[in-house]
């Protein structure tokens, strides 16, 4: 009940904030005067962001948040997390109530405009799936008819859902759970036939949820296109602006093939590009209004974007897959940074 | 001269002029307090580019709802027939739930009140237990019951024939739709017609309570024997489930997130009615009871014409509270999915990021619904009181 009073929190913050001027402080003022970035992300999806035996928060989406804190304070350290539910996570960003929201979510033209958000990229290209006990024997979405459906509500997913049924003229009976815990146990369970979601998050709960990985299988159909980016608020350019190229310089560091182990050395690359890239010439990071080694820090602390990758997700069975770079035949393409 | 201004003669010292003062005052205050927060609310979301008014509800919800309560919805509708479908859902669940919670509520009261010792303890325990845990507890416990020990479709449980008991829910045969059933409902409505007229007869033409008319008995009898009668002549063809594919067809089913939600409500609630009834019927005091007894007035009658009567005016107004406590609770069904309207309501804010929108929605219904019950209860309140209740 707690969690689900976020998203009425913030409506009464929207009541009662004063409005912003024009012209005002920066999400990017605020973040530095404060001391950290709070981070909304996922109540816990393994790969994405998720908690350790620790404590500590791991996942993808949470290396977005943590290079941004080390662009921005040259400390990847200086990160706040606030988990949040699908239904959560958009009037926790409108509202400010967190500075960035990495949290898997789908970039549509719907969001991007009418809920006041700006994305800021694809940090994993992903497509809705769906996930059957293997003892059922199914091998196609299309033999789905009549089935009963776990599905997260507030989601890409749930509308997917509905119009992939509808296009193919079949009948299902959604079942929804606001919690991605509480989804499942019913899934596990055998409430539903099925569990829908963007691929990686079956993948990541088959690893990490199943009584037994084994017993369940992901039909080949993928139904939609999922770009999961980080979002920020609309209308903070200078914001936008840091937390796009943070994103960006992870992609392009695994391109130029600088690690967090030998960006170091890299500092006196003779590579005009790298050089650039880690702040020894040019003054790329003072255009963004921070610190000029603010790519070097980023790599250094939180690596590049095929280090994230590698880290967090294969070990749960994740294939790069058209997450691999443009130049190795996937679609991970960061504009140049100079 | 005449003064310009008979009026100006009003101050503060008049206690009359006063209170219209400080009322206007008040009443200004409210007032800028709302527009502040109106106006407040629209420049954030301007400033924050995010869509905000009601055109939203009329646009396609584009998600499908599990289970619908008398009318049919699906993904091609507007948001506002899912706000409708939502709240037909909160209907079913709050009327059914405060009907039945009365109920047990009333007879775990009585058994509190018992003279048997172990049925008055069993009641007490009752309470205690119930009364002392969260509903979302019970909530959670009552549906991981029904969805981790009941078997799968294939292998449902069969306790009577036609009906069927998995995680899926209970599947039971109805009778298919006839012509006939239309005539059904009218016979029953003239049932309930001549039944109150029969009441109306039996009140006035009372003299003592030993001519009475079996009011009871009669008017049961014209409600019941009327539609029944007709019901027999009918044609009559059930709608049996049966697995085909995933799940049961035909018939008509209760859902798992109905059935769970529905029992945490009726047996947290009935914990709360049940002390209500026992303190009720506690005030009334010792004495009436022996007098009815010196009357020789059996058990019952003493019950029905001396005791409830005068406990219903304790009873009463609290019940309203439980009532309104029960539709509020209903809204905890999100945690559960059972398509409520909060549930339908914060998936359609979640779709829009309407959510001032949404939260408005939800406060003017629940606002409504609580106030039309407690408008119903205060008009019986007020005729136990005066008519001294005829229970």
């Amino acid at each position: 009940m707690i969690a689900r009073a976020n998203i009425y929190i913030g409506v009464v913050a929207l009541l009662f904030l004063a409005p912003q001027r024009a012209g005002a402080q920066s999400t990017v003022d605020a973040v530095k005067s404060k001391g950290f970035i709070q981070c909304g992300v996922n109540t816990g999806l393994a790969g994405f962001s998720q908690p350790d035996s620790k404590g500590e928060w791991r996942g993808i989406d949470v290396d977005l948040c943590r290079a941004v804190a080390a662009a921005v304070f040259g400390d990847g350290g200086k990160v706040r997390y606030t988990p949040l539910t699908a239904q959560q996570r958009f009037t926790a960003l409108q509202s400010g109530e967190v500075d960035i929201l990495s949290r898997n979510t789908t970039w549509t033209i719907s969001r991007d405009t009418s809920l006041g958000l700006n994305f800021v990229g694809v940090n994993y290209y992903d497509g809705q799936g769906f996930m059957v006990p293997k003892k059922l024997n199914i091998k196609s979405t299309k033999q789905l008819n009549g089935a009963t459906v776990c599905v997260q509500p507030g989601t890409t997913t749930e509308l997917n859902l509905a119009d992939y049924f509808r296009a193919n003229k079949m009948k299902f009976k959604p079942v929804v759970f606001e919690k991605l815990e509480e989804a499942l146990h019913a899934y596990f369970a055998g409430r539903c036939d099925v569990f829908t979601t963007d691929v990686s998050g079956l993948v990541a709960v088959r690893a990490s949820r199943a009584p037994s990985a084994a017993d369940h299988v992901i039909l080949p159909e993928v139904i939609s296109k999922e770009p999961l980016g980080p979002a920020v608020r609309h209308g903070d350019d200078r914001w936008f602006d840091i937390v796009k190229w943070s994103l960006f310089a992870m992609i392009e560091a695994e391109e130029l093939g600088l690690t967090s182990a030998n960006v170091e050395q890299n500092l006196n690359s003779s590579n005009p590009v790298i050089q650039r890239f880690v702040g020894a010439t040019g003054d790329v990071g003072k255009m963004l209004g921070l610190d000029n080694r603010w790519a070097f820090n980023l790599v250094k602390q939180v690596g590049n974007y095929g280090e994230s990758f590698k880290k967090n997700l294969a070990p749960l069975g994740f294939d790069r897959g058209i997450n691999k770079l443009w130049n190795q035949g996937g679609l991970m393409y960061a504009p140049p940074i100079r | 001269m005449l003064n310009p201004f008979p009026r100006l003669a009003c101050s503060l010292s008049n206690e009359r002029c006063r209170n219209v003062a400080y009322q206007s005052l008040l009443a200004l205050a409210v007032g800028l307090a709302a527009w502040y927060f109106a106006a407040n609310a629209a420049a954030n979301l301007q400033e924050r580019n995010i869509a905000s008014g009601f055109r939203f509800l009329w646009r396609e919800a584009g998600f499908e709802i599990s289970e619908t309560t008398l009318f049919s919805y699906s993904a091609a509708d507007t948001y506002l027939r899912a706000l409708a479908v939502g709240l037909l859902n909160t209907f079913r669940v709050a009327v059914v739930g405060i009907a039945l919670a009365t109920v047990l509520g009333s007879v775990i009261g009585l058994a509190r009140l018992s003279r048997n010792w172990l049925l008055a303890k069993l009641a007490a325990s009752y309470v205690e237990l119930i009364r002392n845990v969260p509903l979302l507890v019970q909530l959670f416990f009552w549906y991981s019951i029904i969805t981790e020990n009941l078997p799968a479709p294939a292998q449902a449980l069969n306790p009577l024939p036609g009906v069927f008991l998995s995680n899926r829910g209970v599947a039971f045969p109805v009778p298919r739709p006839h012509s006939a059933y239309v005539w059904i409902g009218a016979a029953l409505m003239a049932g309930v017609v001549l039944a109150i007229m029969l009441k109306r007869w039996a009140w006035h033409g009372r003299q003592g309570m030993d001519r009475r008319f079996p009011i009871i008995a009669a008017g049961a009898a014209a409600t019941i024997g009327f539609p029944l009668a007709l019901y027999l002549g009918a044609p009559l063809e059930w709608s049996r489930p049966a697995l085909t594919g995933f799940n049961f067809s035909g018939g008509a089913a209760l859902s798992p997130e109905f059935a769970a939600l529905l029992a945490g409500l009726i047996i947290y609630t009935a914990a709360f009615v049940a002390e209500i009834v026992r303190a009720g019927i506690m005030a009334v005091d010792r004495g009436q009871f022996e007098a009815a007894d010196a009357l020789g007035l059996s058990s019952r009658q003493t019950m029905r014409f001396v005791i409830l009567p005068q406990a219903l005016r304790v009873i009463v107004p609290p019940m309203t509270s439980q009532y309104l406590n029960l539709t509020k609770n209903s809204s905890l069904a999100v945690a559960i999915g059972y398509p409520d309207l909060v549930s339908i309501a914060n998936t359609m804010m979640n779709q829009t990021g309407q959510a001032i929108e949404g939260v408005a929605i939800i406060m003017l219904v629940y606002l409504t619904i609580s106030l039309t019950i407690a408008a119903f209860m205060n008009w019986y309140n007020r005729r136990v009181l005066q008519r001294g209740g005829d229970a």
